[in-house]
């Protein structure tokens, strides 16, 4: 008897496999993807050249002033951050106490680190440190006046310093604001639903800049004679209020997408409103919502630029105000400093949304 | 559930009368500290005399005008710019979204980039780029780069050639009104009756011959009262023309640049919600690829797709406020800025400001929700 054997399987054929098969199936798998890559090569090509030779070929990379810059040639004139880098990061925070902004950046670090690593253990430990003694100890040791420290007043504060104690207190009182106001949105009590409403439509009807109008220049009619906050405080508020009306929708948003069994369920058990909300809603909605929580942070990080138009000094306004030294004025010096400015927000931005989508992946808990 | 609970009526007794406490605590405050710093409310500014130039005005303004007319002129800019944003950004968004879908690999890394770059960088930074790096840096009238020998870059605005009307030319405006409405009535008659019977109606054909008719009778009655109206350079600066100042181009491209990226990313997620079934039947009806994108994906695609390119819409308005900060004189720059500076009163300005957006946000919504209403019955009928 004759067993039956198969016939080995013949190889692939050679032009769809390796790298030649990937750039034939990439690149040119019909005449008109070949003119389509030979266009997108061309600009890419022409981009590259520009981009390259203005940041690297053409730049000037030493100098003490604008002499360094004026080259016949333009290119980015790195110079200019290399002598206005401290500004940048720290503003008018005076040289001698520079260390406390560093002190708080440094322990800003060491509690996100581990909280964003999710192998890190002591997650409640690292909670409490950075949501209850960093916030207290950042505002310490930044505003001093106490512990023998030299007060500095928040008028000096500038640059990235401020760009991030903006958004940081922007983002940390946003999430509560408007997990409170989702749920007051939801509310079967008709007077905190409509006041919920009122605020959350009304502040994500206007632009921020009004918001922030009506914090410098209304807030001090608001309050009576004598209490004022400083400006900085009154952005923060603008900022906070602003940001906690977008991310109830987005809350509401995961709220929504909550079976009604669910709560029916945690109902039957005896369960309370609240117990019910912390136990069951909440952290099905809140995870669900992840993306939609970490665009509203990132927009929200952006936003923080607009401070520069009532008068703080973040990264960009700092930037914008080096640019009328005249020791630094070139052609050029306008367009590296946007690009300087530019990056360093970017950086930001990119790694949140990046953040983001590997926090979902690891949250997901759809089989696959 | 239409009862409640004696502990939730008094809740919200409590809720309703702190407050009102609030309220009448900040306006007691308001009235207080206006009344000391000596300011005057009410509304009777807009009458008087404002009194400051203004650098692009769609309708007619003068220093002599009300501080009325400085809002109208404000308002009237804001809706150019983001009117044009809007057009701008959705079409360079869907093109960039369906670019970066394509199979070529090249296509679709070249449009991941843009998106990455452009929607992680502030949208004030890109404005402040295109204003103080780039347009402010073009040379100056005298040394104007051209392109062709009608349009002109300097640093004081990009210079077109325009048209002038003269008498008569009015008539033209219904005429194409009559037209466009002619057009999308054909075109629906058409798709009924082909839906009908099948027969396709040469709709481009009968507008076009309609389109020449029109002209034809218009051209016999009031003959063309239009005549060309070139950019010259006399002395310094550039006579004739369009003028589009360098704050209103820095701002609009910044704004749709940066809207585009957000839309691409809409975009990309509707057609990826097409369900791929939908593309292969369509290969196998033999479809070429555009016909498959234009009549089976985008129509199920914009489903998804408009809700989010709403809110985007919405953000462009409100974000076309950053002119503050270039000094193109939008509502807010020459009311909220200027005439605030000039007049001192805060709460009716910002008032006034606020609900002006607050109406231009409602009246999009509602606009886009009709539109959205209409796409989506259309899916459930087919």
């Amino acid at each position: 008897m004759r067993a039956w054997t198969p016939s080995p399987a013949r190889p692939a054929p050679v032009n769809t496999i390796g790298a030649w098969g990937w750039v034939r199936r990439n690149l040119m798998a019909t005449p008109r993807d070949m003119v389509m890559t030979l266009l997108a090569a061309a600009f890419l090509f022409w981009l590259l050249d520009v981009v390259i030779g203005w940041a690297f070929l053409n730049a000037s990379f030493t100098g003490v002033d604008r002499s360094a810059c004026l080259k016949q040639v333009q290119g980015a004139c790195w110079p200019f951050i290399e002598a206005k880098f401290g500004q940048f990061i720290y503003g008018r925070y005076p040289e001698a106490e520079r260390w406390r902004v560093n002190l708080v950046f440094a322990a800003g670090i060491i509690g996100l680190l581990p909280m964003l690593i999710p192998a890190a253990p002591y997650k409640r430990v690292n909670a409490v440190f950075l949501l209850g003694f960093f916030p207290v100890f950042a505002f310490a040791l930044l505003t001093g006046g106490m512990f023998g420290l030299t007060e500095v007043s928040t008028s000096d504060w500038g640059g990235l310093l401020v760009t991030l104690v903006v958004a940081i207190t922007g983002i940390v009182a946003s999430l509560p604001l408007g997990i409170a106001l989702a749920l007051g949105r939801r509310a079967q009590l008709p007077v905190l639903r409509a006041l919920c409403i009122g605020f959350i439509e009304i502040f994500r009807g206007v632009p921020l800049i009004t918001v922030l109008f009506m914090a410098s220049v209304m807030l001090p009619l608001f309050l009576p004679d004598g209490v004022n906050f400083d400006k900085l405080m009154r952005c923060l508020i603008g900022v906070a209020l602003f940001s906690s009306a977008y991310m109830a929708e987005v809350v509401r948003g995961g709220l929504q997408a909550i079976p009604k069994g669910q709560v029916e369920a945690a109902a039957a058990l005896g369960m309370s409103y609240w117990k019910t909300t912390r136990l069951i809603v909440l952290p099905q909605a809140l995870k669900m919502v992840v993306p939609g929580i970490v665009n509203t942070f990132i927009g929200l990080f952006k936003d923080t630029t607009l401070v520069l138009i009532v008068g703080l000094f973040d990264l960009l306004g700092i930037v914008q105000l080096h640019f009328t030294d005249a020791s630094w004025a070139t052609p050029e010096t306008h367009i590296t400093g946007y690009v300087f400015a530019g990056f360093v927000f970017w950086a930001f931005c990119f790694a949140m949304s990046r953040y983001s989508i590997f926090m979902e992946k690891r949250l997901s808990t759809d089989a696959d | 559930m239409s009862y409640f609970k004696r502990r939730d009526v008094l809740a919200q007794l409590v809720t309703a009368a702190l407050a009102l406490l609030a309220v009448s605590w900040l306006v007691g405050n308001v009235m207080s500290n206006l009344e000391r710093q000596n300011i005057s409310t009410g509304f009777g500014f807009l009458s008087e005399r404002a009194g400051f130039g203004i650098n692009q005005t769609l309708i007619n303004y003068n220093e002599d005008d009300t501080y009325f007319r400085v809002l109208l002129v404000g308002l009237s800019n804001t809706l150019l710019v983001s009117t044009l944003g809007v057009i701008f950004a959705s079409l360079i968004g869907f093109s960039v979204g369906v670019a970066r879908l394509s199979s070529n690999w090249l296509v679709s890394r070249i449009a991941m980039v843009y998106v990455e770059i452009f929607r992680n960088v502030p949208l004030l930074l890109q404005i402040m780029f295109w204003y103080f790096g780039v347009l402010r840096n073009l040379p100056s009238p005298r040394r104007a780069t051209a392109i062709g020998d009608s349009i002109f870059l300097t640093n004081r605005g990009l210079i077109l050639p325009w048209f002038e009307a003269g008498a008569g030319a009015w008539v033209y405006l219904p005429a194409i009104g009559l037209l466009i409405a002619g057009f999308f009535f054909m075109r629906r008659r058409a798709l009924r009756s082909r839906l009908l019977t099948g027969a396709p109606t040469p709709v481009w054909r009968i507008m076009a011959g309609l389109a020449l008719l029109l002209v034809a009778l218009l051209y016999v009655f009031v003959g063309f009262p239009f005549s060309a109206d070139m950019p010259a350079l006399k002395g310094f600066n550039f006579r004739g023309g369009l003028v589009v100042i360098p704050e209103f181009a820095a701002l609009l491209l910044a704004l749709s640049l940066y809207t585009a990226a957000f839309i691409a990313e809409i975009v990309r997620a509707g057609i990826m919600s097409v369900n791929k079934g939908q593309t292969e039947a369509a290969s196998a009806l033999g479809l070429p690829e555009a016909r498959t994108l234009n009549l089976v994906v985008l129509p199920q695609a914009l489903r998804v797709i408009i809700p989010p390119l709403t809110s985007q819409y919405l953000n462009l308005t409100k974000n076309s406020s950053l002119a503050v900060a270039i000094a193109y004189p939008d509502i807010v720059s020459v009311f909220a800025g200027t005439t605030l500076t000039q007049v001192g009163q805060a709460v009716e300005i910002i008032f006034i400001t606020m609900m002006i957006y607050l109406t231009l946000s409602l009246l999009t919504s509602f606009a886009m929700n009709q539109y959205n209403r209409r796409v989506a019955l259309v899916g459930q009928n087919t």
